[in-house]
């Protein structure tokens, strides 16, 4: 039995070199280890491998080809991306889906961090919890059930909605016959349902902000919303990047609310991106064509998370 | 306010301690009560109109509040629709895919946090990344895949391919770093193999981090529409969000009680995670992000 340079097993896989020096039985040859290893990585692995990274590169080949499924493919260089770029519906389905990221996110961050900010202090504890609960509730269901009630509630003539608004006194909204109106409720529902996890990032970010920095800024005479600007915002900056990119991450993925809601209409007013995706796919069998537009979708996600990134270096602020 | 009266005793600088019940006070709370009555609302209207006869449906003013209970729309649910179908299809979906995702996550978080083998950041970082890749680049090939292993439109389809997890794999990874390697040390001086120490020291420590992830896919695939809609054709095979809306079509906009009962009923198993399992699905959700 020697000491051995080699890490025995069990030591802490973070990379770093463990100071204490280990002794390991002679018999735990490194080989048996990485067989187990491979024992316990393959069914991950494997099952990435097959359904994961094949799939991408299948995309990735199969954006240069038309095929139906039924015939053999054909290769059709770029004309994939000439057609997508040409087609109207694909075009107003993209800016559909940039025009609700922008405003669906800014909601839901807004009002997330409008009543994150609004239970930290002087609650009882019984009634924090009781929001705390309430606004993470939607999260939990279905996003097809949800645009299934929604839909009614938003129902010209019988809807409740339209009710409420009735006693008011103002006349009845066509909801969902309208672009902009159906445009308006699948923003509505969407951020009905997904603010509860802003909200939470929020409630956690808000939760880490020392209570001394407050009263450091109380005592200099800060009001409340001075505290609020100076104080909360940069100190929370780094949660609200956090939440921002996987905010619009999941925004730009959008495609059950539309389905079920409008099924993309009136027109193509509330078509989104992945809604064409599957179109094209499985009602159209253009599986090329598919295949492009779900890889530009891709590249799109990827840019706006890497601005995300880049912009926060000069916003973010860390402790 | 007696708390605030220990922290008067204990910080004496500060200028406002005992602050009255302000206008701004009762403000905030309003705000944060027509917030929680939005939330709820439309989640009380859906019941409360599910429990009512089909054909008082579309009844105003809304009810909220379901004060004299009718059930003949939930039995019209299971005359309508193979509810049972779609709820057992739902169940054994969730399930398998939850089960297997905690067995395989707990098998490579233990090996990215305690073995030491070659490529093991590289393959660690691979996994990672697949996290960024959206479903729907991939779904083609996935269709094309499943139908070449000849699963399309089975229920298998949709288990399989949901079973590798790179997000549960990076919890447990997360997980199984928390606990002292010291334990492993003892096993092996007792002549423990390297199964016997994954299997019988690790694993059963690293339970509530297996929980958080059958939470999660629990709650992730019971409600998940869009792989179920490319990868079944055949009702017989749909699972409840599915069903839910091919029932929401054939009903028109004839008895909004039925569909509403089948939200309802579709909804139960996730609430009732929903009151279990609260603390776990927050911490699963928001794994990773601090820090």
């Amino acid at each position: 039995m020697s000491d051995t340079t080699t890490d025995p097993v069990g030591s802490r896989a973070t990379g770093a070199p463990d100071a204490r020096t280990r002794r390991i039985p002679a018999s735990r040859s490194k080989p048996k280890k990485n067989l187990f290893a491979g024992v316990l990585l393959a069914p991950t692995l494997i099952g990435m491998g097959i359904f994961t990274i094949v799939p991408i590169i299948g995309s990735l080949v199969l954006a240069f080809f038309r095929w139906d499924i039924i015939s053999r493919p054909e290769f059709v260089g770029l004309a994939n991306f000439a057609d997508i770029a040409l087609d109207p519906t694909v075009r107003v389905s993209f800016l559909n889906t940039i025009v609700f990221v922008v405003i669906a996110v800014t909601l839901q961050l807004g009002i997330a961090l409008v009543l994150a900010s609004m239970i930290q202090e002087r609650l009882p504890d019984w009634l924090r919890v009781f929001f705390r609960s309430t606004f993470f509730f939607p999260l939990v269901l279905s996003a097809a059930s949800v645009s299934i009630f929604m839909g009614y509630l938003f129902n010209e003539q019988f809807g409740v909605v339209n009710w409420l608004i009735g006693l008011v006194g103002l006349a009845p909204v066509p909801w969902l016959t309208t672009p902009a109106g159906a445009a308006a409720v699948v923003i509505i529902v969407y951020v009905w349902q997904n603010f509860g996890f802003s909200f939470l990032l929020f409630v956690g970010g808000l939760g880490n902000i020392p209570k001394e920095v407050y009263e450091a800024a109380e005592l200099d005479g800060a009001s409340g919303f001075k505290k609020f600007i100076n104080v909360t915002m940069p100190l929370l900056s780094p949660t609200t990047l956090v939440a921002s990119v996987m905010a619009v991450i999941t925004a730009l993925q959008v495609f059950d609310q539309p389905y079920v809601l409008t099924r993309g209409g009136p027109g193509d007013s509330t078509r989104s991106a992945v809604m064409v995706v599957f179109e094209s796919a499985f009602e159209q069998l253009e599986f090329g064509r598919a295949s492009a537009i779900g890889l530009v979708l891709m590249l799109l996600i990827m840019a706006v998370t890497y601005v995300q990134f880049q912009l926060s270096r000069r916003f973010v602020f860390y402790q | 306010m007696t708390t605030q009266l220990d922290t008067k005793a204990k910080q004496p600088l500060r200028r406002k301690v005992r602050r009255p019940v302000t206008g701004a006070y009762i403000g905030r709370l309003a705000v944060l009560l027509v917030a929680a009555v939005l939330t709820l609302g439309p989640v009380m209207w859906t019941l409360s109109t599910s429990l009512r006869l089909p054909s008082e449906s579309f009844n105003l003013p809304p009810r909220f509040i379901p004060w004299d209970p009718d059930f003949t729309s939930y039995s019209e649910v299971f005359a309508q629709i193979d509810m049972i179908r779609l709820v057992v299809n739902s169940a054994l979906m969730t399930g398998f895919i939850a089960a297997g995702q905690m067995i395989t996550a707990a098998m490579a978080g233990y090996a990215f946090a305690r073995l030491k083998f070659k490529g093991n950041k590289l393959l660690f970082g691979l996994v990672l990344a697949t996290m960024m890749i959206p479903v729907q680049v991939t779904i083609v090939p996935v269709f094309m895949i499943i139908r070449g292993m000849g699963l399309a439109d089975t229920l298998l389809a949709l288990i399989i391919p949901a079973i590798p997890t790179a997000f549960g794999t990076f919890l447990m990874r997360q997980y199984f770093m928390g606990v002292p390697a010291e334990l492993a040390e003892a096993a092996e001086i007792d002549g423990a193999s390297q199964w016997r120490i994954f299997r019988s020291v690790y694993l059963p420590l690293a339970t509530p981090g297996m929980a958080i992830v059958g939470i999660l896919a629990f709650n992730y695939h019971w409600n998940e529409f869009f792989r179920p809609l490319i990868l079944t054709i055949s009702e017989e095979n749909f699972t409840l969000p599915l069903g839910l809306v091919s029932l929401q079509g054939n009903m028109g906009t004839g008895s909004i009680s039925v569909v509403l009962a089948g939200v309802i009923l579709s909804m139960l198993p996730a609430v009732v995670v929903f009151f279990f399992g609260q603390r776990s699905l927050r911490a699963g959700l928001t794994a990773g992000v601090g820090k």
